[in-house]
Formats: C-alpha cells, structure tokens, sequence
C-alpha cells in the first residue's frame, strides 16, 4: 500500500491556493496522472530580466577614451606625492603612466601643457542633492524627500535624479568628478543614495558610477522631527530614536520570517526531489502526492533594505549635527548590529573625535557652515582639522550646488584654520579631504580618489594651487572623458539649449 | 630715551579691547586705496584716526607698535547687504529680526519702509564677533523680505550701540519675491511700488492736506509714507533687490522717473543690463558665487557678471546678502570675482569703497590719512584663504578676537580623559 509519505494540506494554512481534489479528467484526453501535483507557490512569480549588475572594476573600462597627456604640470596625487615638471597620461579611461619628465606619451594622444598648472584626482562630493533638486528651483524639481512617512528606505535617489540638471555642468566645472546623490534629510530614513560620476547623461544609469556599493541616507535630530511633528510624529528626538530602533528590529522580524521561508521552501524542494526519485521507482499511477510550497512572505521593499543594512551590504551615512546625537546613533547602529561609514555634517565631531575615530567613522563636513540652526550653533573651523589630528577620517563635502563648485576651496579654508590652531597638516591631507576621503566613504577608493597608476582617469587640471581662491578648474576628465574644458566652456544640459549665456544666447 | 611697546600680532589678538592709545604698524604691506599700495609703510593712528600712512614717520609717544613685516594692510571690510546683528539662529524665528515672511505679508502690509534695522540690531550678537574674525569691521545690518522690507543701519563691530549711519539706505524687492509678498506676480510687485512712490511723494507734497484727510486714501501707512521721503529726495539710495533682465530695467525707470539714487541686489541677468546700469551710475551688489540658474524669472546667469559689470563701468560690491552666519566669508567671495576676471583692485574695492561710496560712509573703507582707524592687520593677501585677520582696529581700538567658536576650541583643543 502505498504510503502518504507527506501529509499534503499542509500548506493550506498559510493561506495558499486550493489544491484541487480531484484533478478535472475530460474522457477524451489521454489519461493523466491522479495525483495532486507539487504546487509551487513561486511558479507565478513573474520573471523578468535581471538588470545587469556593474562591478567596481567597470569604472575603469572605457575603451573609447582618447588619451590625453599632461606634461610639465605640479601633480598631486594625494598619495602624499608631489612631482614637480610630472606627467601624467590617461588611456582608455584609467591612469596609465604617472611620473616626471621622462615618462614617454604615447603617439596620438592628446597633449596638455601642465607648465604652471596643478594636477590632482578629480574631486569628490560625498553629500550632495544635484539633480534630486534640480535647478531651476521649483516644486516641479523636488524630488530629494520622500517626506511621506519619516521611513522610506524604499526610495532611491536614482530614481529622483535628473541628469539633465543645470547644475551638473557646473559641479564639473568645479573639478568634482564623482559625488554621492543623496535623498534629504527630512526622514529618518530618506532611502537610497546614488553615487554618480559628474557629467551630463540621457539616463540615470548612464551616469552612474560604474559597481558603487549600496549606500543608504538617514537622519537625526531638528529636521526629521519638525516635517512629522504635526504629521503623526516623531515630533521629539525621543521620537526619532524609538522610531530608529523600531524600524530596525521590524527589518531584523521582516529577515527572520524570509530566513525562515527560505528554509521552508529549501525542505520542500528537498522533499520534491525525493518524491521524484521514489517515483520513478514506483509502478505507474502510484506516485507520491504532492504538495504546496510554504507561501512565500510578501516582499517588503523598505524592511528589504533595512535588513539589507543589517547584513552588512550597504554603507551607511547618517545626517547629525550634535555629538550626543551622534553618540546615539553608533549606540543604535551597536545594539542592532550595523556599521555606520561615515557621519554627514557632524558639526560637533570634534567634541568627540575620540570615540569617532574609535569605531572608524567617517565625518563629512563644512569648513565654516554654522549657526543656521540651534544643532549648528556649535561649528567650527577647526573640526576637520582636529578630526584628522585624531586620526579620523574626514572629508569636505557641500550639500549646495554652489558650495560643490569650490570644495577645493573650502578645503583650503579647513586647512587654514587647523593650521592657525596649531594642527600640523600638509597640503595633501586638505587634498585627501576632497579626494581619496570622500572615496572611501563612497566606498570606490578602490578605483577613484588618488592619482596612480591603474586607477581611474578621474582627473583636473588646474590653473594654479588648488586650494587657492584664485585657481579653478581648466580641465576635467572624467572617466577618461572631458567633462570640463575652460577653453570649450560650460556644457550646457538640454534644458539651457539655444537660449542664454551658456549657449551661445550672449548679445 | 622713549620706550617702544613692542607686541606682535599673536599677542594681540588675545587681548581684549584696548584703550585708544596711538598705534603704529610698521614694515607692512599697505593697501592705502584700491590701486595705490605702499611696501614697507608705516601706519599711525591716532585719535581713531589714520594720522600718518607713509614709508617713514616718527612715532607718537607712548605707541602701540605692531611688527606689520610680511602682514598685509587695508581698511576693515565692509559688509554691505548684511544679517549680522540680526540673525541669531537662522531657523529659530524668534531670534531673527527684520526677516518678513512672504506667507505673513499676503495677509498683512507687504510695505515695512517704517522698519528701522536699528531696532533689532544687537551689537553684541553671537554673528558679531564671528564676522569680525573675517576682517568685517561696518555691516549694513539690512532688512529683508516683503515688498519694501524697510531701513538698513550702518555699524561699526565693536559693540557701538549706535549705529554710524541710520537709515542707512532703503530696502525693496522685486521679482516672485516682491510679487509674492504683495500678494501677485512680479509684476504685481513693480506696480505696487510705483504706487506707494507716487503715494509718498504725493504725501511729501502735502502734509497739512493729508492730516487733514483732505487726500485721497494712500496705499501704505503714515510712518512709511514718511520713511520713503529721503529717498525721494535722493538723499538714502532705494537698493532693490532684483534678478530678472526685466526687473533690472523696470527699476531703472521707476528711479529715472522719480529720481532715486538705485542700487542693484543680486542681478543675475544685471550682466546683460551692464551699460544702462553704468550710464545711470547704479550700483550692483551681488554675491559671485550665485551663478547657477535657479530662479524660472532670471535663470540667464552668469559665472563672471561682476566682471561684464565692472568692465562697462559699473560699480560692483560683493556680499553673502544677507547670510549673518557667513559673513565672515566676504574675502573669499571678493577673490571669487577676481578668480572670475575682476582686478584684485576691483575685488578689494567691492568689500571697501564701494560699499563704502553707496551707503554714504564717508571716512571710511580706506586707509588714507585722516580716514577712520578702521583697518586690519593680515598675515597675507586679504582675499586668500590661507590667510587671516590677525589684527582688526576699529575706531583706533585693537579688538578682541575672542568668540564663542574660539572658546569652543580653547575647550576642544584637549579632550578630557574617558
């Protein structure tokens, strides 16, 4: 006799689709196996195409890059190198020859003189909004708060960023050859950040950073709390840190209940597997009844991502003025068992530099950006600077469309005022604030950040010292292409087309 | 034999204010006017005043000496569209003063000329001695906001409580701003001062009429209609902000017709205006690192505008417009423009003489003899950023350069034991 080696309703609580009892057996039809078959509830699932996932090591493939070589330029490397009279050749989008005066330049390549001209790596931006606030300014651009629920780790800013923005040109144009797109910071978690190479594309995807990890966007203290004040809170920072610690521990049920399914379903396929080799030992008609597979649990996009961060794969930056909020949230991030990269604005980190750099996170900040809010009124001019005399990581970011044109400047200005407190840093340590720092936090160190060999063509020559008010950038290479050429001018987006300064519209 | 009191710049900036006894900078780089620099030079002051600028003098007794070698020279700068001493937190409503909100104005008086800065204007706020760090020594503390946001006051940042000038000029808007505020479109906002002009000079004409109810009604208040008579009769200058090409043109008719003295704010399209504006003798504030185009009214900006301006002739001064918190930023934003193609000359007159020049301070944003002692002692060149005010005299007084940002460091500077 055979033997319901399964009892198959099993499924049925779950909530499953009717398991028909009696297959429908039309008298005409060639006679069909009586069993039940193995429901599979993942069978209807539709199944697209798979986008294709970049690798970190796409960003220095680009076989259509001309080469370009700088000759007698100052270079900076941000390595801690300098070569004066240095050369520098860029071929098929990656850094192939770096040296002084000997190095050789291959044939056909285009030839820049660099004779009182400074080289560095293109700059980076690990905080900005172009694109997600697009310019001109206008209801119609707003695309960087999801300010409907103060979680939506469901967004992403991909999705907001238009690559058409005015204000990417003139990034570029500024030396910056990479930056992080974030949501605001209206939300305790804004979403997804969307790490970009700085020039003008026709899609987002065209112009992202080829294989960026995942990055997510939150936020403590004054804003989250006063756009959900009167919107069903949080309205207080208490608010703020039970909601943090909530969200998280739904996204760790949300991952127990997807463990637990996948395990379900990993027995079923076993036992699958199993009846079909004890069925084909079996007489015919006398197969195993099937079964449904264990219902898979809805997917959830925002507690996906959350558990996302949980496991480890996404870095995570977090918008904070204060040290006590600071201190709150590595206490969250230690209690749920993530890791916070970097904090953003962190304006009082040099109150607690010692226990940031402890735990090996990042700050990104202003050189002078204080008191516009009661979480500012603490800033100073020397956080960066004492922040990196720690022995902390730090970078200069903007979170302006017009700040993001001069970080070179503004570093110089980081510099200065650590400088006068008595901070010993060299150039290159303001150089790495804008460069390789914001690279790491990125995480595209790897590829991007620092002139040597094998890297990256993300390069900018400028007319002069870079962290001087006087220099600006005369070419940008991004990627290997030009984004930036001062003797071309601006490139204009589509929106400023036939119309204007930028082109061609002077009288 | 006469003593020498021989203090350098180091130790001066920890001191407190000082008396005003003599001091005398010597060896340094002057920068006595925009164009005209003397090497090596020698400055006395006296009395609050420049009493001696020259390659060699003789000392006063009983001076001050600061060792200028390898500083730099000039006048205090000069913030000509400022928030400092009005702004305390930027978002915290409470602590702002003479900020008028276009959502309130729609259901009250988009016209606040009765307004007087000097009202709200604390001398000894937390942006007060940030700013001065900078190198500022005067700001225009100026209203904002509204249609007319009312009367900007001239100070000095050494904690006078009196202003040097008031009203200082005369504050307006135009563009969505102004229009918002008075309750339309932009147009909305040019047709509305020009009424409240026509209403004011009218006022002007007969106050005996007016009290007697014997006018016709009048768009704004008695006081307003009162504040807006200097600048009727030319004596304070209207100074507008507007972006778009044709805001700039529709306020230079409005000051052709009623004969006001006009200057500029922020004129992102003011470029493409530049020679009109010259040949009217305008003036233009702007701030150069504005340059994206993020107004739909004036998005046709340019990087270089002070430069286009300064080139046909029209007089430009820099400003963070209205950012109390950055004021200090003044000399980066002047060695902005002169990275954009001003002369450094130019850059340095956009934070003296022509804030100076446009709000009637006479005596002052040079180092001439007989100028007001306002001037810094710099460790480089002014507008770079690796430099900074190391000394900052106001009124013939060394200032302290103590903040609440240096306390914080002197607190930081050393972490307490875990």
């Amino acid at each position: 006799m055979r033997m319901h080696v399964f009892v198959a309703g099993l499924a049925l609580g779950c909530g499953g689709r009717p398991r028909p009892a009696v297959a429908p057996t039309p008298a005409e039809e060639p006679k069909l196996d009586l069993t039940p078959p193995w429901i599979d509830s993942e069978g209807f699932v539709p199944r697209g195409v798979a986008p294709t996932v970049a690798v970190l090591t796409d960003a220095l493939e680009n076989p259509g890059a001309t080469a370009i070589a700088i000759r007698g330029a100052t270079i900076l490397t941000a390595t801690g190198r300098r070569i004066e009279r240095g050369t520098i050749v860029l071929e098929r989008g990656v850094i192939t020859r770096l040296g002084g005066a000997e190095v050789v330049v291959p044939a056909g390549a285009r030839e820049i003189d660099g004779g009182g001209r400074f080289v560095t790596p293109g700059i980076i931006d690990a905080h900005s909004h172009i694109g997600v606030y697009a310019a001109p300014d206008s209801r119609a651009h707003a695309d960087g708060n999801e300010a409907t629920a103060p979680v939506t780790a469901q967004a992403r800013a991909e999705y907001g960023y238009w690559p058409q923005d005015p204000q990417i040109s003139r990034a570029a144009a500024g030396g910056v050859t990479a930056a992080l797109i974030l949501p605001g910071s209206a939300n305790l978690v804004g979403g997804r950040g969307f790490t970009v190479a700085m020039r003008v594309g026709r899609t987002a995807a065209e112009v992202a950073f080829p294989g960026a990890p995942p990055t997510i966007k939150m936020a403590c203290g004054e804003n989250p709390k006063r756009v959900y004040a009167d919107k069903g809170g949080p309205s207080t920072r208490m608010g703020e840190y039970a909601a943090f610690r909530a969200a998280f521990h739904d996204a760790a049920a949300y991952a127990a209940k997807r463990a637990a399914y996948a395990s379900a379903r990993a027995l079923w396929e076993e036992r699958r597997a199993r009846a079909a080799v004890l069925d084909a030992r079996a007489p015919a008609g006398k197969k195993i009844a099937g079964e449904p597979a264990p219902e898979p649990p809805a997917v959830d996009l925002k507690l996906e991502t959350l558990a996302s961060v949980l496991r480890g794969e996404v870095l995570v930056q977090i918008h904070c003025y204060r040290a006590d909020e600071m201190a709150h949230m590595m206490a969250i991030a230690r209690e749920m068992g993530f890791r916070i990269r970097s904090f953003h604005h962190a304006l009082e980190a040099y109150k607690i530099r010692d226990l940031l750099t402890a735990e090996g996170i990042a700050i990104n900040t202003w050189a002078d950006w204080w008191g516009f809010k009661l979480e500012a009124y603490d800033g100073i001019p020397e956080n960066a600077a004492l922040m990196t005399e720690q022995g902390g990581r730090v970078t200069i970011h903007s979170d302006s469309a017009v700040g993001i044109q001069r970080l070179n400047q503004e570093a110089g200005k980081a510099l200065a005022a650590g400088r006068r407190a008595g901070v010993a840093l060299d150039d290159d340590a303001a150089l790495r604030w804008i460069t390789a720092n914001p690279a790491w936090v990125l995480g595209i160190d790897t590829v991007t950040g620092t002139l040597e060999i094998g890297k990256r063509a993300d390069v900018v020559v400028w007319s002069g010292a870079p962290l001087s008010v006087y220099t600006r950038a005369e070419l940008v290479v991004v990627g290997g292409e030009v984004a930036f050429d001062r003797t071309v001018g601006l490139r204009a987006g589509d929106y400023e087309l036939g119309a204007g300064a930028v082109d061609g519209g002077a009288p | 034999m006469r003593r020498w009191l021989i203090v350098t710049a180091a130790v001066l900036a920890g001191a407190g204010p000082a008396a005003a006894e003599p001091i005398a900078i010597v060896g340094a780089k002057v920068h006595v006017r925009p164009g005209q620099t003397l090497e090596a030079a020698t400055v006395i002051i006296d009395g609050g005043k420049v009493t001696v600028v020259g390659l060699a003098a003789a000392m006063p007794a009983g001076a001050r000496v600061i060792d200028g070698k390898g500083k730099v020279v000039t006048a205090g700068f000069i913030e000509p569209l400022s928030g400092v001493g009005l702004i305390g937190v930027e978002q915290e409503g409470s602590s702002n003063d003479g900020r008028f909100g276009a959502r309130d104005d729609v259901h009250d008086d988009p016209v606040h000329a009765a307004y007087q800065a000097r009202d709200g204007f604390d001398p000894h706020g937390i942006t007060v001695a940030v700013a001065r760090s900078g190198g500022i020594t005067t700001v225009i503390a100026v209203p904002l906001g509204g249609l007319v946001s009312g009367q900007s006051a001239a100070y000095t940042l050494d904690g006078a409580t009196e202003p040097v000038r008031a009203p200082a000029a005369m504050h307006a808007q135009l563009g969505s701003g102004g229009g918002g505020a008075a309750g339309g479109s932009r147009g909305r906002a040019i047709e509305l001062l020009r009424e409240l002009l026509d209403d004011a000079r009218a006022y002007g004409r007969d106050r005996a009429g007016y009290e007697r109810n014997a006018r016709r009604r009048m768009i704004a208040d008695r006081l307003d209609l009162e504040a807006l008579q200097p600048v009727l009769r030319g004596a304070t200058p209207l100074v507008v902000s507007a972006h778009a090409e044709a805001d700039i043109r529709a306020a230079l008719r409005l000051a052709r017709d009623f004969r006001l003295r006009l200057v500029i704010v922020g004129g992102a399209e003011a470029w493409r205006v530049a020679g009109e504006l010259a040949k009217a003798k305008v003036a233009v504030v702007l701030d150069p690192t504005d340059n994206l185009p993020r107004m739909l009214e004036a998005d046709d900006v340019r990087d270089d505008r002070a430069t286009v301006l300064a080139r046909a002739g029209v007089a430009v001064a820099v400003s963070p417009l209205g950012n109390g918190h950055q004021a200090r930023t003044l000399r980066q934003l002047a060695g902005v423009a002169v990275g954009a193609g001003l002369t450094w000359e130019q850059g340095l007159a956009a934070v003296t003489t022509v804030p100076a020049a446009i709000y009637g301070l006479g005596g002052r944003g040079t180092v001439e003899k007989g100028a007001i002692a306002d001037l810094v002692v710099w460790s480089g060149d002014p507008l770079e950023l690796s430099s900074a005010a190391e000394v900052v005299i106001i009124g013939g007084v060394v200032q302290s350069n103590v903040n609440h940002q240096t306390r914080l460091l002197d607190r930081y500077r050393t972490l307490p034991a875990r």
